[in-house]
């Protein structure tokens, strides 16, 4: 199954929140470490190691080439 | 047993000193360290000569290579070793891993009974080295020059001549075929000036063996931010005679000199192991981590096997392993070569074969070294991670790498495998190219016992009997200018291990017990051919 990259959440708006309270009150550091175990929860989840790369490679990909506008 | 440390090893004039020729050798072994030494019993037991050559007066100061794996056991016990060293040295099979205080989790390394030897056993180098050179005198065919050194090689016609230098002199030989196994620090290598490239990491670590009877279990302790080595790893091994292996991680900035000195280093040996304790120091070493190879192994007749070829980081225990087996592929080919039974462009399959398995051995230890000593802020914040979780969740327990430990390389795509017959994915684990699975068979006896050395084709069925054109084409193979002995094994285990439950299998193994190809069925004619092409024939 490939990488979905259509809207898939029924409450986006309050998972995007849900994601900047969990980093409100820590330090630049400590957002690296949240991130971090919380890519490597989620990648484990997924399980499927191609839909990870695939999201790896996009999100990378949006860092070296930022679309333009 | 006399400490094997106080041996020395006297030079002795050999006549080839007053020849006012070169004396011509077929194999020159350069380097008696495990390597070359498991090479010249190799050959040896195959009714070939070699001289091997090292500058050394006493066997390897240290401990040094101590993990001995399984699959280095079974090339020992091909060359009668195996129980040797297994009766010396320490059995083990679990690991535990702990972050601070806690235990995070342990593995076991062999869950499944029914082989011979277990996962691994610990044994200082020194005692591998010792049992392998008096098993070397009593072949008659090795000769084990000491205290002298390869100074110069050219190529001639038809061989290498090469120029030693010994305490009296110098003098030249003039060697078909040289097996470099003269360590990280090749001279050979520098002589044919090759570059040995790729990294060599900061961090530095110190190894201390230490002599103290304690009454812990045999097994592989490794910790991660220990309170007594804050923010760095450390890993403890038992080996023979009531010695431990120490390995602190003590930093990319740590004085040499400071880290070396006894008294700084039993301070973190009390530290780990408690502060009323007596103990011996016998033997202090500081390292970095290497992780480099030669682009090709095989430069014309010049061999490279073990560290001379290939340099790791030592978790995962793949350095002396990869060397055993380095040794263990290119000794059956070269005595095939030697008898004028295979082109010696079957060589170049010793290069493709094990650098593929380097390649593996390099990416599994380089991995284990970032993750025990991460590069950068944000390698370290996932280490860490995996660390902080893995105390809770078994899913990141799996991402903890405290090194990927030694198995067998399969060589899957080498010239030299044959047919998976119709097999498919059945039995991945003894697929074209795999080491074989040793199993008990009738007698009290294993697999690895009957194969090995030739090629060896098994007819593996629980019905106890050849298959008719088999049993017509027995005597036939055996007479064929490479022979192929035939066995028969019916034992449940076996025949479970190799997809024979059902149905018979036939699988043909080469010298080095790898398998070759493999049907449901025996075909003379596939058979047969599976032998050229293994041999480089064809």
């Amino acid at each position: 199954m490939p990488l979905k990259r259509e809207p898939n959440l029924k409450d986006p708006d309050g998972l995007y929140a849900a994601i900047l309270a969990a980093h409100a009150d820590l330090s630049e550091s400590e957002s690296v470490a949240l991130n971090a175990r919380l890519v490597l929860l989620l990648a484990n989840h997924i399980g499927e190691e191609e839909v990870v790369r695939e999201a790896l490679a996009l999100a990378r990909q949006s860092i070296d080439e930022p679309a333009p506008g | 047993m006399i400490d094997v440390r106080q041996i020395s090893f006297p030079y002795r004039r050999s006549a080839d000193q007053d020849r006012s020729q070169p004396a011509p050798h077929p194999v020159v072994i350069v380097g008696a360290g495990p390597v070359g030494l498991v090479a010249a019993l190799d050959l040896a037991r195959k009714g070939q000569r070699s001289i091997v050559i090292d500058k050394k007066a006493n066997l390897a100061d240290g401990s040094r290579s101590i993990c001995w794996a399984k699959r280095s056991l079974e090339i020992m016990d091909r060359l009668g070793l195996g129980s040797t060293i297994t009766d010396k040295g320490v059995t083990w099979q679990t690991g535990k891993v702990f972050f601070d205080t806690q235990r995070l989790f342990e593995f076991d390394l062999t869950p499944e009974p029914g082989h011979r030897r277990p996962a691994f056993v610990n044994l200082q180098q020194y005692y591998f080295e010792h049992f392998c050179i008096e098993a070397a005198r009593q072949s008659g065919l090795i000769e084990l020059r000491w205290q002298e050194a390869v100074e110069g090689l050219e190529p001639t016609r038809d061989g290498l001549l090469l120029s030693i230098a010994t305490p009296q002199g110098h003098y030249r030989l003039l060697a078909e075929w040289l097996i470099a196994a003269d360590g990280a620090r090749s001279t050979i290598r520098r002589q044919l000036g090759l570059a040995f490239e790729g990294r060599v990491f900061d961090d530095q670590f110190l190894i201390c063996d230490i002599k103290l009877p304690m009454a812990r279990p045999a097994e592989r302790w490794f910790w991660f931010d220990p309170p007594f080595n804050r923010g760095r790893s450390a890993l403890l091994h038992k080996q023979a005679d009531d010695v431990w292996r120490l390995d602190f991680q003590v930093g990319a900035r740590a004085d040499r000199e400071q880290e070396l000195r006894p008294e700084n280093v039993a301070h973190r040996v009390r530290a780990m192991l408690g502060e009323g304790i007596e103990f011996g120091l016998e033997w202090i070493s500081l390292y970095r981590f290497q992780s480099r190879r030669l682009q090709r192994f095989r430069h014309g007749r010049v061999l490279f096997a073990g560290d001379a070829a290939h340099q790791m980081s030592p978790f995962g225990a793949r350095g002396g392993n990869s060397g055993i087996q380095d040794a263990d592929n290119l000794i059956w080919k070269l005595d095939l070569v030697l008898r004028g039974l295979a082109p010696d462009s079957l060589l170049d399959s010793y290069d493709g074969e094990r650098i593929a398995a380097a390649e593996e051995n390099l990416l599994n230890s380089t991995r284990s070294t970032d993750f025990i000593a991460p590069k950068s802020a944000v390698s370290r914040a996932f280490r860490d991670g995996v660390l902080a979780l893995a105390q809770t969740e078994p899913a990141a327990r799996r991402l903890v790498n405290s090194g990927r430990l030694s198995v067998a390389s399969c060589y899957d795509g080498s010239p030299l495998n044959g047919a998976n017959g119709d097999f498919a994915g059945d039995c991945p684990a003894v697929r074209p190219g795999a080491a074989a699975l040793d199993a008990p068979v009738a007698g009290d006896a294993w697999l690895h016992d009957g194969i090995g050395d030739g090629f060896v084709g098994v007819w593996f069925c629980r019905e106890p009997r050849l298959p008719a054109g088999l049993a017509a084409a027995q005597s036939l193979l055996a007479r064929q200018p490479i022979p192929v002995k035939t066995l028969l094994v019916s034992d449940p285990l076996a025949c479970k291990r190799y997809g024979a439950e059902r149905q018979g299998a036939y699988y043909l193994f080469r010298p080095d017990q790898h398998v070759v190809a493999r049907w449901r069925g025996f075909d003379w004619a596939a058979v047969a051919a599976a032998v050229e092409r293994a041999s480089g024939r064809n």
